[in-house]
């Protein structure tokens, strides 16, 4: 045991480590908060979508050659998510078949592309990181740390500040319109900052594990907790030590980081499925 | 003059009108029941009279007295509703949102008001309990306690009762009856012909518009028509 954590701490010397902890955890938190607003409003698939236009973005960057990607992932994900919001409200299943469009096209797109214009010698493997993010999260460079960090404590305090307004339009939109809230504004700010999480996720998870980094920690604390609040606040907690836990046995074991994540949301999920499952059947039984 | 009136009003969807040239008034402290057939455009008329909706022709013209906002809503149900994680006090304080404009947060004012509302309909002990484990009638209180927190003026009820067994359904009638009688105005659509015992006037669209006290409508024959085809969907 004293030897395991001697290993992780001699980790901890490298910076790169240091980093990808800091951003690592991070984004764990920006993503469950908004995690309970995107299941409960069905918007999960749309969160799936955008991660998908995410990567042709990124793809589009790495032939052109930018060195930071977030450039033109940021406003190409945030105008998409802009687009999949207006056609959703629309009709439900022109928006289902508009995010499948535009994600699998994206998807396509960006894989083409990077085969066309080869970046570097290996492209499936600059692929898999994209599409797994198995090593970017260790490769984060200063410029990236500190745009991560200013990103996240931004989604954090919008989160905070509009919190009663999120509640509201996500437990029933139509009665906050009639009484005068800004309905379709708020879905606005959900779908930019979901396209602000995901994109600063891809560099934690890779763009095809995203969904997961967002729906599973809301999906574990619902199992459990009954109230917005706690609901939203444990999310966020089982979120952040997922994240922890599957960066530390990835660095330790050699297991790609992204996936080792997931494998650890997947097991608490699991847990709290459990314990749920044995609360209600208490209650019932008294 | 009246509290809410509508002149002239179409309603529809993409200029199909379902209902056309309506007139009728609301005075304060009246109590509306608007009936119809399935189908008639009675959510229609609603969503119109909330503001989801344009009315296709026509005008709705509010009192001074109350802002448009200013109308409590209890919706039906919907699917998000039956599996949302949230307490009795959150979704009642969420009725008072409106009242905090730019303010991130709620005052101290709104939460007294929230209380106040929790102990009216007497859902003191369910304050901290989770919305999706109480019993339909608990919860159409709870939204009924979040509707009195936007508005004491004017509340619009939508099939309230849908989904309750009789007893709870004579129950939630009796307290929309005292609401009514502390002098907020009700306008409440329904298709069960029991919610008429309460009202003073009645909307009828379908066929033939109808509009007057309820006594007149009693006489009519849409009520007449509408009270067999009623009783042939309850067989």
């Amino acid at each position: 045991m004293i030897e395991l954590f001697q290993t992780i701490a001699a980790y901890f010397e490298f910076r790169f480590v240091q980093y990808a902890f800091i951003v690592g955890i991070l984004i764990a938190l920006c993503s469950s908060l908004l995690g309970v607003t995107l299941v409960l409003k069905r918007f999960s698939f749309i969160g799936d979508g955008l991660s998908h236009m995410a990567f042709g973005a990124m793809a589009v960057a790495a032939v052109v050659g930018l060195t930071n990607n977030m450039i033109i992932a940021m406003p190409v994900t945030i105008g998409a998510a802009i687009l999949l919001l207006r056609t959703s409200q629309n009709s439900r299943i022109k928006g289902d078949a508009a995010v499948a469009m535009l994600s699998v096209g994206a998807l396509a797109m960006g894989y083409l592309l990077m085969n066309i214009f080869p970046t570097s010698s290996n492209v499936s493997a600059d692929v898999c990181t994209t599409l797994f993010g198995s090593v970017s999260i260790l490769t984060l460079s200063i410029v990236e740390v500190w745009l991560c960090i200013g990103l996240s404590i931004a989604t954090v305090i919008v989160f905070i500040l509009f919190y009663n307004k999120i509640f509201a339009v996500t437990f029933d939109e139509n009665f906050a319109r009639a009484t005068g809230t800004k309905a379709n504004l708020y879905n606005l700010l959900i779908a930019i900052v979901t396209a602000v999480i995901i994109v600063l996720a891809m560099n934690l998870v890779g763009s095809l594990l995203i969904s997961a980094l967002i729906i599973f920690p809301a999906l574990s604390a619902m199992r459990v907790f009954k109230s917005f609040k706690s609901v939203t606040i444990s999310s966020a907690i089982i979120s952040v030590v997922c994240a922890a836990t599957g960066l530390l046995t990835s660095i330790v074991a050699g297991t790609p980081v992204g996936p080792t994540i997931v494998a650890v949301d997947i097991v608490v999920f699991l847990i709290f499925l459990l314990v749920g499952f044995i609360i209600s059947r208490v209650r019932k039984g008294r | 003059m009246a509290l809410l009136s509508f002149e002239n009003i179409s309603i529809g969807y993409d200029n199909n009108p379902i209902v056309e040239n309506l007139n009728f008034e609301v005075e304060q402290g009246d109590y509306l029941t608007v009936l119809g057939e399935n189908g008639a455009g009675k959510s229609t008329l609603l969503k119109t009279m909330l503001g989801l909706m344009k009315p296709l022709s026509g005008k709705i013209v509010f009192d001074k007295k109350v802002k448009k906002t200013e109308i409590g809503y209890l919706p039906q149900q919907t699917v998000v509703q039956k599996d949302f994680p949230a307490s009795v006090w959150e979704i009642v304080i969420s009725g008072c949102l409106s009242k905090t404009g730019l303010r991130p947060f709620y005052s101290k004012q709104e939460k007294e008001i929230a209380e106040a509302n929790i102990k009216k309909l007497g859902l003191e002990d369910l304050k901290k309990r989770c919305y999706r484990e109480l019993s339909g009638g608990q919860q159409q209180r709870v939204l009924l306690a979040r509707a009195l927190c936007a508005s004491n003026k004017l509340l619009v009820l939508d099939e309230p009762v849908t989904g309750l067994d009789p007893k709870v359904t004579v129950q939630l009638y009796e307290i929309i009856a005292s609401l009514n009688k502390e002098g907020i105005t009700i306008i409440m659509i329904s298709h069960d012909l029991q919610a008429l015992q309460y009202a003073n006037k009645v909307l009828h669209i379908g066929h033939q518009t109808f509009f007057g006290s309820k006594e007149d409508y009693l006489k009519s024959q849409d009520y007449q028509i509408f009270s067999k085809e009623g009783g042939k969907q309850n067989d």
